[in-house]
């Protein structure tokens, strides 16, 4: 028995319309790539009438040598040309009717460009409307449960919204702080350089003060909390209804929105405004190190401070982040409803909360500028 | 089960699908008080999603399912919570939820509606997970269960507020077959003490035979019901040789 791994394929045109294909040896996914070309080559060279293929003497076919078979088959009908294939084993034969793809759906017609992209174009818009339709219901049976839930405390899972603030806030102290740390001494830094041209490094700490206060207090923490807890709420609601564990509430008669959302949403509006004066604590050391580094010692860091910033700065920096906690949870929870199914559906959601909620975050610190420049605040 | 059974769910000219697509058409039967009613059919012909209109999950595109006369699909409110409150439904893979124990899971329900006190309903989750023997995995976590304990979980935890009606999505799906036949015979149990009635949904012939009192068999290609009535009786006698074809067991001639 020939037990060599080769396949080999000779040929001869028996006249002009007749081409003889004589297909040897082991018929494989590996041997079957190098004889497909070179067969298909000569067959749209010859473009014979009728094709002969002798295959008497293959000792192997697999998936892959049914396929060439299957290929020049489909390839002379299309042409309106014959093909005969002599000698096949019947174990072959058998092979062959099992994979005929004629019974295989064909992949759906291509269509003209330009039809295409208008169809993808309604489409989107189409899903964009629904999607928005959906956020501004769902904005809406939010705000209504959180409202009744704040009217009738009892009916709140305190349990729930105590570990979810204790995950989302308590255990975030550490990250917020250092990176508040870390800001207000960048900052004070690269701002002292500069200032200490024109000798007033002392105004670093209004500098520092007031962006941490107004922006960059509320607006890092916003950015933990959604990379830390947006994305982990969207996942978590993500797995539940992948598991059908949504649909297990709603037949037991539980509202899914009052028993996730609402204690997510109050977690997370009570926790932000908390991180935020960490970070800014912690901000405010990172810039005093810088001071004390440039010779002011703490009291006149302290002092400067006092007068740098007022409260209206510090309070209306912590009003913005109560709405952040709204939106950072909000988004997650939404992002987590609507997970669709599959395997990477749940990461989908943890991504799209995160990028929604970060843009959602600065796009309402934007109305909040504009808001608080007609206030005179 | 008495043959002067009144009928506990009504389904009435119900039009399923997804947008354009209909899964099912004008849909109509009756489901007997007490009675073990299977549905079954072919993959993809629609069992669970028929099932996900009579739990009120999804919106049908027509018709109506009446539960102790009550409209689950047009029911708001009050009226709703009065429809889930009749029935109980184990998912298929249990649905139970992961961040709870056992007992929290079947407490959970009666925390809700309940004024229990935590003895009673810890007493109450108790005997329902003694009913389906999994007394002693009280305080484990669903992850730590395995296949048949979930289901047989879920199943504890859609009895905790003692409904008319268990609505059971595959029961016996991707379990070996003693487990199957032990979940058949708690079924059967319940069904004769608690006097319950069960919606099965599944294609596991054994489990047909063993439990159901009725079926009704759902066809994909005419997108409606092709047969209904006694499991033995539609192997033997039925008119449709696809329905034998079903319940003997044989290869659908496709090619």
């Amino acid at each position: 028995m020939d037990n060599s791994n080769t396949a080999s394929v000779n040929w001869k045109e028996l006249d002009q319309n007749q081409l003889c294909l004589v297909i040897k040896g082991r018929l494989d996914v590996a041997t079957t790539g190098s004889l497909w070309g070179k067969i298909l080559k000569t067959i749209t060279k010859t473009k014979p009438q009728e094709l002969l293929v002798d295959a008497s003497q293959i000792k192997y076919c697999d998936g892959a040598g049914i396929g060439l078979l299957l290929k020049l088959k489909q390839t002379q009908k299309q042409n309106n040309r014959r093909i005969q294939i002599t000698g096949l084993s019947p174990d072959f034969q058998s092979l062959m009717i099992l994979f005929d793809p004629g019974r295989v759906a064909e992949s759906p017609p291509k269509r003209a460009s330009l039809a295409q992209r208008i169809e993808s174009l309604g489409e989107k818009t189409a899903r964009l409307l629904r999607d928005l339709k959906d956020e501004i219901s769902f904005i809406g049976e939010a705000f209504i449960k959180l409202l009744s839930t704040l009217i009738h405390p009892r009916s709140l899972r305190w349990r729930d919204t105590f570990l979810i603030a204790e995950k989302a806030g308590a255990n975030a102290v550490g990250i917020t702080a250092l990176l508040g740390f870390l800001i207000g001494l960048i900052l004070a830094f690269q701002s002292a350089v500069s200032m200490q041209k024109f000798g007033a490094e002392v105004f670093v700490t209004d500098l520092v003060c007031l962006a941490l206060f107004r922006e960059l207090g509320p607006l890092i923490t916003a950015f933990v909390l959604a990379s830390r807890s947006g994305s982990a709420f969207a996942a978590e609601i993500g797995t539940m209804k992948i598991n059908e564990e949504i649909d297990a509430l709603t037949t037991m008669g539980l509202d899914p929105v009052r028993f996730l959302v609402v204690p997510r949403l109050i977690a997370a509006i009570c926790v932000v405004p908390l991180l935020t004066m960490f970070n800014n604590l912690f901000g405010l050391i990172g810039c005093g190190v810088v001071m004390s580094f440039f010779g002011f010692p703490p009291v006149t860091y302290l002092h400067r401070i006092q007068q740098a910033a007022t409260m209206t700065d510090l309070l209306g920096g912590l009003v913005k982040t109560f709405v952040f906690g709204a939106l950072i949870a909000g988004i997650g929870c939404l992002q987590g409803i609507r997970t669709g199914t599959g395997p990477s559906a749940v990461g989908d959601s943890a991504t799209r909360a995160v990028v929604s909620g970060i843009v959602a975050i600065v796009v309402a610190d934007g109305v909040f500028a504009v808001l608080y420049y007609f206030l005179n605040i | 089960m008495s043959l002067e059974a009144k009928p506990v769910i009504q389904v009435k000219d119900l039009t399923i699908g997804y947008g354009d697509n209909i899964v099912l058409k004008n849909v109509d039967f009756e489901i007997l008080t007490g009675e073990i009613f299977t549905i079954l059919g072919g993959s993809g012909c629609g069992k669970s999603t028929l099932l996900k209109h009579m739990i009120g999950l999804l919106q049908p595109l027509g018709g109506s399912v009446l539960i102790d006369g009550t409209d689950i699909i047009t029911a708001q409110g009050p009226d709703r919570l009065g429809v889930l409150r009749k029935i109980g439904v184990a998912y298929q893979n249990g649905a139970l939820f992961g961040s709870m124990n056992l007992m929290e899971n079947i407490c959970l329900a009666l925390e809700e509606f309940t004024d229990l006190s935590k003895d009673a309903m810890e007493m109450i989750a108790r005997m329902k997970l003694k009913a389906v023997g999994l007394d002693s995995a009280a305080y484990k976590m669903p992850a730590e269960l395995s296949g048949g304990m979930r289901k047989r979980a879920a199943i504890a935890r859609a009895l905790s507020l003692d409904p008319k009606v268990l609505f059971l999505d595959e029961p016996s799906a991707g379990l070996d077959p003693i487990t199957s036949a032990q979940l058949d015979e708690l079924i059967l149990e319940l069904s004769h003490s608690l006097k319950i009635t069960f919606v099965i949904v599944t294609h596991e012939l054994s489990s047909i035979f063993t439990v159901s009192d009725r079926v009704v068999m759902l066809d994909k290609d005419t997108k409606t019901i092709i047969a209904t009535g006694k499991p033995a009786e539609l192997r033997d006698n039925s008119d449709n040789p696809w329905v034998r074809q079903f319940f003997n067991r044989q290869a659908k001639k496709c090619f």
